[in-house]
């Protein structure tokens, strides 16, 4: 059982929790990740990226968005409430070296992974300029946070209700094209950072992405987040998370994350029926 | 085969047993070999495939005496030789025979730790029941005694009616053993470690203990409250039990022996890397590892679509590629949570299929399609990237290869298309690569098992191995066996550490 000590809704339904993990929060290095159960007979196990740890305090961060039946529990719980099971840090972590120059990018809720990414490679002593971008300004994640620990930000969403109105691979393209870069990190949806991949290729930037696939037991007993990276299959649990994006093959990635929609989505639905039950349900108690 | 059901099969045994016990004279060998075999009870056929529920039912107390007076008791007693931890069998079934079956079970326990869980899941034979006389006067295999059906019926009895002792544990010795996992190897370490006074940690990665046992093999083969027994027995002794904890991620081997201050450490991780045939199609959606499929549907539930978080495809029409235990199972899960049909694919004969021949006779009888001598060549998908066919080719038996099968060939050109979609891949495993990851300095073979000696020493100081990790892909009992030669030596060397220290003093 690990308890909840902070909950708070950082975006629209993007929540961020801190939780006790005392193991976690000494050995996790950035780019791991957990997994985590809200019912031992009937729960769930989904993966979940690390945001951040504090070895001294025993805590780490979860930043995650509700897309589904488990996550939306999550989002349910309060602080004192515990979560069933965690386990973890769970895959390799990140190679982090002094590169040079490193370009971050961030889709989304991509940005939570991507967090302890910039800040090792930064204390590395890399110079970061982060792309930080949203479909927009009101999913935007983490821009201060991020803002302090980048040489340059540059903050983009696809409908220009903040920064420049773009998609990330249009400043990365730029950037591509300007040279001077030693490595290129990105994280997000996976046609983001498909496109990415495809923007640094012409141009030999080596392009890191960290895969997010449907996982179970998360230590290579499954097989159930293979992906087909350079036509050989590898597992995103024990082999990944983190693979040259120029390798891996995103069209049978993403459709592998499809494989349970139908269910998935049934259950989604269900969990917002419930929400909006509950909600009304309070109103009504209020009047 | 008709089927028999349970009263029917109790009450000819019931009679079977006045009569013997009626003769005058002590039973010869001829008389006991006339005795006949009892057929273990089972769920019919059509009903088991609507449920999760075990299918063999178990003997009544009338058919295990039975069963056991067939036993010659042989002064050679092969079986014993053909036991991987050397129960002594013929004294258990003489012990049966005459209705003790306290007697029986207690007289299992002195070599086999689990034996609720071998009566079920062991391949008697290919091990006790291969060797045994009966069988071979009667040259007839599956009319060899069935020692495994004995064992499983003195086991459940001895549950059931709550006689299960907790072993008797030596006062404290201040000594500490980490295991790592919780699988058949681990759990047998821990008791016979915990036995002899020293404190225990088992490390599991999952959130309930139990290895293979628990996310594997499926309920309807080994009910999971004989596992969760087994293990609240571990506890009873005072073995501590974490899970969710990945020996290699959450915390280094090596510094569970520096850091931590654990004495030794067993490590018994399993097989747990599932292997693909490493063809076209082979990552599509709706391809699944048997562990996967196996794990979702057992561990997580999901034959349960009610209640159950975790999704488990919606199959209609499933391949299964293997001839294993595991293979038999999923096929077997398939059926069970609606597939209308289960095709299970092997590419040599059934003679030469690893799975135990009740196994394999359970699911030709629940209606799973054998295809033999063939093997998937490419799976077809269609534009969402899912299955829709698998192309398969036809093989023949050529000249026994190095596990003494024979060797399978294709037949060049003999291309042809099975619409599924789903395929299960049940081909095995290699062993789990997080410690070799995580721990410089141990030592693995080429197929990335564990290497040790005969005391299960590896190559670093202080930690043993056993089970799936040092031997591949095995059995329950394998990994049983492998687990009491580890704690003999792991006591032995805790025991040597104390005198030496004594003598230093």
């Amino acid at each position: 059982m690990n308890k909840i000590l902070e909950k708070e809704r950082i975006a629209e339904e993007v929540y961020r929790v801190t939780v006790e993990a005392p193991l976690i929060a000494q050995e996790r290095q950035a780019g791991q990740f957990v997994i985590l159960q809200l019912d031992d007979d009937f729960g769930e196990r989904i993966p979940l990226t690390i945001a951040d740890a504090d070895p001294a305090r025993g805590t780490i961060t979860l930043i995650f968005q509700t897309v589904g039946k488990t996550t939306h529990n999550l989002a349910e719980l309060s602080p004192g409430d515990a979560i069933a099971n965690l386990v973890g840090p769970l895959g390799r972590p990140t190679h982090i070296e002094n590169f040079g120059a490193v370009v971050c990018v961030a889709g989304g809720i991509g940005a939570a992974p991507l967090h302890p990414i910039v800040q090792a490679m930064k204390t590395a002593g890399n110079r970061i300029i982060t792309i930080l971008g949203a479909r927009s300004s009101n999913l935007l994640i983490l821009e201060d946070r991020m803002r302090e620990l980048s040489d340059e930000l540059i903050v983009c969403t696809d409908d220009g209700s903040r920064g420049r109105k773009a998609l990330v691979t249009e400043p990365l393209a730029e950037l591509s094209e300007r040279g001077g870069i030693d490595l290129v990190v990105a994280i997000g949806p996976p046609i983001m950072m498909k496109f990415c991949a495809e923007t640094t290729r012409p141009y030999g930037i080596r392009t890191v992405v960290s895969l997010n696939t449907i996982m179970v037991d998360g230590t290579g007993m499954c097989g159930g987040c293979r992906v087909t990276v350079g036509n050989e299959t590898k597992f995103v649990c024990v082999d990944g998370p983190e693979f040259d994006g120029h390798r891996v093959d995103f069209d049978n990635m993403m459709d592998r994350l499809q494989a349970y929609k139908p269910q998935e989505d049934e259950a989604h639905e269900q969990c917002h029926l419930e929400m909006a039950a509950r909600e009304k349900q309070q109103s009504g108690d209020r009047s | 085969m008709t089927h028999k059901d349970r009263d029917q099969l109790s009450a000819e045994a019931r009679q079977a047993l006045t009569d013997l016990l009626a003769r005058p004279e002590p039973l010869k060998p001829r008389d006991r070999i006339a005795i006949p075999p009892q057929e273990m009870p089972a769920q019919a056929p059509g009903q088991r495939v609507t449920n999760m529920s075990e299918v063999a039912l178990g003997y009544t107390a009338e058919q295990a005496r039975v069963e056991s007076m067939r036993c010659l008791q042989c002064p050679s007693a092969p079986c014993v030789a053909g036991c991987p931890v050397g129960i002594n069998i013929p004294a258990f079934l003489a012990a049966a025979a005459d209705g003790n079956f306290q007697r029986a079970v207690e007289i299992i326990r002195a070599s086999s730790l689990l034996p609720a869980v071998c009566g079920r899941v062991c391949p008697q034979e290919e091990q006790c029941q291969l060797e045994c006389t009966v069988g071979k006067s009667l040259k007839d295999l599956d009319r060899a005694v069935s020692i495994g059906r004995v064992e499983r019926f003195v086991a459940d009895l001895e549950r059931e009616e709550g006689r299960v002792e907790i072993p008797h544990v030596k006062p404290e010795t201040g000594k500490s053993v980490a295991v790592i996992g919780s699988g058949p190897a681990s759990i047998t370490v821990a008791a016979d470690v915990r036995r002899e006074g020293h404190a225990v940690t088992v490390f599991e990665a999952f959130h309930k203990p139990g290895g293979v046992m628990m996310y594997g093999i499926p309920e309807f083969r080994l009910p999971k409250a004989i596992v969760t027994q087994e293990i609240d027995v571990l506890e009873a002794m005072g073995v501590r039990i974490r899970t969710n904890f990945v020996v290699g991620r959450t915390r280094k081997l090596k510094d569970l022996l520096e850091i931590d201050g654990f004495d030794a450490v067993f490590v018994g991780t399993g097989a747990g890397l599932p292997r693909f045939m490493g063809i076209e199609g082979e990552n599509l959606v709706g391809v699944f590892s048997a562990n996967e499929f196996l794990t979702r549907a057992n561990l997580m539930r999901a034959y349960d679509r009610e209640d159950a978080d975790t999704p488990i495809s919606r199959s209609r029409v499933v391949a299964v590629l293997g001839g294993g235990n595991v293979a038999m199972d999923a096929a077997r899960t398939a059926l069970r949570l609606g597939a209308g049909q289960v095709h299970l694919v092997y590419r040599r004969t059934e003679q030469e299929m690893p799975a135990r021949i009740e196994e394999v006779r359970h699911a030709r009888e629940e209606g799973v399609t054998f295809h033999l001598l063939q093997n998937a060549s490419r799976i077809l998908g269609n534009d969402h990237g899912c299955v829709t066919a698998m192309e398969c080719l036809r093989y023949q038996l050529g000249e026994p290869d190095d596990s003494g099968r024979r060797r399978p060939l294709e037949i060049p050109g003999s291309e042809f298309v099975m619409p599924v979609d789903t395929v299960i891949v049940a081909i095995g495993n290699d062993s789990n690569p997080l410690i070799r990851q995580t721990t410089p300095g141990i030592d693995v073979n080429r197929w990335g098992n564990i290497v040790t000696n005969e005391k299960q020493e590896t190559s670093m100081p202080r930690v043993f191995a056993g089970g799936d990790i040092v031997l591949g892909a095995a059995t329950v009992i394998l990994a049983m066996g492998q687990g009491r030669q580890a704690a003999a030596a792991i006591n032995r060397m805790l025991s040597e550490a104390d005198t030496q220290e004594g003598d230093s003093a």
